[in-house]
């Protein structure tokens, strides 16, 4: 009964916080526009029973999802989240590693200071914080001013509206969320396999490829997925820092449903986003399931 | 036939493969390794025998290279080795932990010191295969060190040192989880291993019979510093102090106060009002001071009357027999309370073994069955 319990509690959590709400939105996504409360049709009639319930799903069609299709808007902010999401991941590990790398090589009564260090951001709004690299990157920002008082520069940089600023904030945003899985995976690692290496005739650099690298591999995987799944769906970064001129999926999503009020066409970019993520992640499992069924 | 006695230690001429030149080591404020001059010869099978924390892995490690020195010069075929970082050095080790690569298989660790080396293919996987082979591991090598027993990684850490060919090779208690069988198997291997290849060892074990098996020379230690150094043998039958005597091996320890007795002997005044233990020893002790005899209990000869012959003989009770299977070693209390371990061989069975608990025994032993120690 106890084991009952402990296998059924996450599954009815994921049912109820997971399951229902993509059901919700996925049956959304196949119904049409309406100006009514709420702003779709068809409802199910419930007074009707039965043949109700029959009238609405005859109702249901995959015309949203054609549309999504067919205007170009957005496949290419598909596209393009796509790349800023890898771009990005890609920049935070390497940003990432080396502050993980250092702070598990620091001696053992720095590390919990470091690490407050890692997640201290998070005390703070994450809108604040965004908002404040409005006034370092704009034109008359901090960084434009320090690098024109420098002479590094003659004219401030563009730096804000542009991709760049997208990144900045995104690999901002999201490094702890790298820095972390890698820590504790570098921080297990255990030294005499490095001095192993060394000894069997490996120079230092070699042995972080043979050894540290390997054996952070899973922690490198993790905080990708951390930083790759939400920057793909980012919405405030772009929209703050990006201007008109980055175009995510994030930013098209909260349009349609805010100020076109096209729910199930919202729905349906949603779904489609969801699909996207979970493609990859259950192929990757099944990738490591397999490997990890040839060790056996 | 002749066959020359191996001892290059002894030979003035020969130029030693490793010197420790007064080494020092500390870590912080703690003194590993104290003041260590100690030379190692090509070819030498050299063990290190010492109680937990002595210093032997430290030892190892300098060696290895991964721990510097505070003090005190190490050098290797005459070169300082201050300098030279480890994996220049012809030097392997086979580390105490195994430090096996948990991402690898039983395979690529083994290959994994040969890859360095830009072995051809076909080289490299005969190589691997040959120690394999050795190790008796064929059939686990597509394992991941998580996969297999404690005492195959024992064996694929051993494998993977191994593999290098190394001029010198460092084994830190290579053997500690091998039960007995494969224990003894591997360390003739290692000597056979020795013999083919010239590689100079220096192993590290906790099992004094290990390293009487196996070494050349056996260095004992305690607290960073070498007690003595000698043949396996010499060791046990000559040992420098009662530390060495204690450690190596079962041992009665008598104390008392030397008299002259003859020539080279000496009389040891154990009790007072008893017969004195007479000894032979090339040592010359002061007259009226204190001095020791150890004596290894199968020295010890057990009957039931007292025999004529032999100079040092004694009566005493058994309070308790220890059956070892080829040996027993009767505990017999003698007058003064004092308690002599004395260890026969098995040749006949047991139901029809001659002495049992409370049976009044002589102990008798000779001259030179003991040694006479200062301290
Ligand atoms: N990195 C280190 N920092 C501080 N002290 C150390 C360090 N390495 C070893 N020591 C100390 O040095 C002493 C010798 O250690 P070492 O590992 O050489 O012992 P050992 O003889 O190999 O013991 P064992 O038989 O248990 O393996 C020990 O007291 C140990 O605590
Ligand atoms: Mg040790």
């Amino acid at each position: 009964m106890r084991r009952f319990f402990l296998i059924f509690i996450p599954y009815i959590w994921l049912l109820a916080l997971f399951l229902v709400p993509f059901l919700i939105v996925f049956k959304i996504s196949l119904s049409d526009i309406a100006l009514a409360i709420p702003p779709y049709v068809p409802v199910i009639e419930w007074s009707d029973g039965w043949a109700g319930f029959k009238n609405f799903l005859s109702q249901l069609d995959l015309e949203n999802f054609v549309w999504l299709t067919q205007d170009d808007l957005y496949w290419k902010a598909y596209l393009s989240s796509l790349k800023i999401a890898a771009v990005s991941t890609v920049l935070t590990l390497m940003v990432g590693y080396p502050i993980a790398y250092s702070m598990a090589q620091a001696p053992n009564e720095w590390r919990p200071t470091l690490m407050m260090l890692v997640i201290l951001p998070f005390w703070t709004s994450f809108l604040i914080r965004v908002y404040s690299w409005m006034g370092i990157l704009g034109k008359e920002g901090f960084l434009n001013q320090f690098l024109l008082w420098t002479g590094m520069i003659s004219e401030p940089l563009q730096i804000m509206n542009t991709p760049t600023a997208v990144y900045i904030g995104i690999v901002y945003t999201y490094l702890p969320f790298m820095i972390l899985p890698i820590y504790s995976a570098l921080e297990k690692l255990d030294a005499s396999l490095l001095e192993a290496a060394e000894d069997l005739g490996c120079s230092r650099l070699s042995a972080f490829w043979l050894v540290t690298i390997p054996l952070s591999k899973n922690g490198i995987i993790a905080g990708s997925f951390l930083v790759f799944i939400p920057a793909l769906g980012e919405f405030v970064i772009p929209s703050l820092l990006g201007g008109s001129g980055t175009l995510m999926i994030g930013k098209v999503l909260w349009e349609e449903f805010f100020s076109n009020r096209d729910w199930p066409v919202a729905s349906a970019v949603a779904v489609v986003l969801l699909l996207l993520l979970i493609i990859p992640i259950i192929l990757f499992q099944k990738n490591e399931q397999k490997s990890r069924e040839m060790d056996q | 036939m002749t066959q020359t006695v191996f001892a290059p230690w002894e030979d003035p001429g020969e130029k030693p493969l490793i010197q420790f030149k007064n080494v020092t080591k500390r870590f912080g404020s703690f003194t590993a390794i104290d003041n260590l001059t100690q030379d190692i010869y090509e070819r030498e099978f050299f063990a290190l025998l010492g109680p937990s924390g002595c210093g032997k892995t430290t030892m190892m490690r300098m060696l290895a290279g991964f721990e510097e020195v505070t003090e005190g010069q190490i050098l290797l075929a005459g070169q300082d080795m201050a300098r030279v970082p480890p994996n220049e050095r012809a030097v392997n080790m086979m580390f105490q932990s195994y430090a096996l690569f948990p991402h690898l298989s039983v395979w690529e660790n083994i290959a994994f010191g040969l890859k360095r080396k830009k072995m051809p293919k076909s080289e490299l996987d005969a190589r691997v295969d040959e120690m394999l082979r050795l190790t008796r591991l064929e059939r686990f090598a597509r394992r991941k060190p998580h996969q297999i027993s404690g005492g195959q990684r024992q064996r694929v850490a051993l494998a993977r040192s191994l593999a290098r060919a190394p001029k010198l090779l460092l084994l830190d208690e290579p053997l500690g989880a091998l039960d007995k069988k494969l224990r003894q198997d591997t360390q003739f291997e290692l000597m056979d291993i020795q013999e083919k290849t010239g590689t100079t060892f220096v192993i590290v074990t906790h099992d004094q019979e290990e390293s009487m098996t196996v070494a050349s020379r056996v260095a004992v230690m305690d607290e960073g510093q070498i007690i003595q150094v000698a043949t396996p043998d010499k060791i046990y039958e000559e040992p420098a102090s009662l530390y060495v005597a204690d450690f190596i091996g079962d041992v009665n320890i008598i104390e008392g106060i030397a008299t002259k007795s003859g020539e080279d002997g000496y009389k040891i005044n154990w009790s007072e009002g008893k017969e004195p233990f007479q000894a032979k020893t090339p040592r010359t002790l002061s007259e009226g001071q204190k001095a020791y005899i150890a004596i290894r209990p199968e020295k010890i000869a057990v009957s039931q009357d007292k025999p004529d012959s032999a100079l040092n003989s004694i009566k005493g009770k058994i309070v308790d027999i220890a059956y070892l299977g080829n040996m027993s070693t009767y505990h017999v209390e003698i007058p003064g309370g004092l308690t002599i371990k004395a260890q026969t061989a098995n040749t006949r069975r047991l139901s029809r073994r001659s002495f049992t608990w409370e049976d009044e025994v002589w102990l008798s032993w000779t001259l030179t069955a003991g040694s006479v120690l200062e301290r």
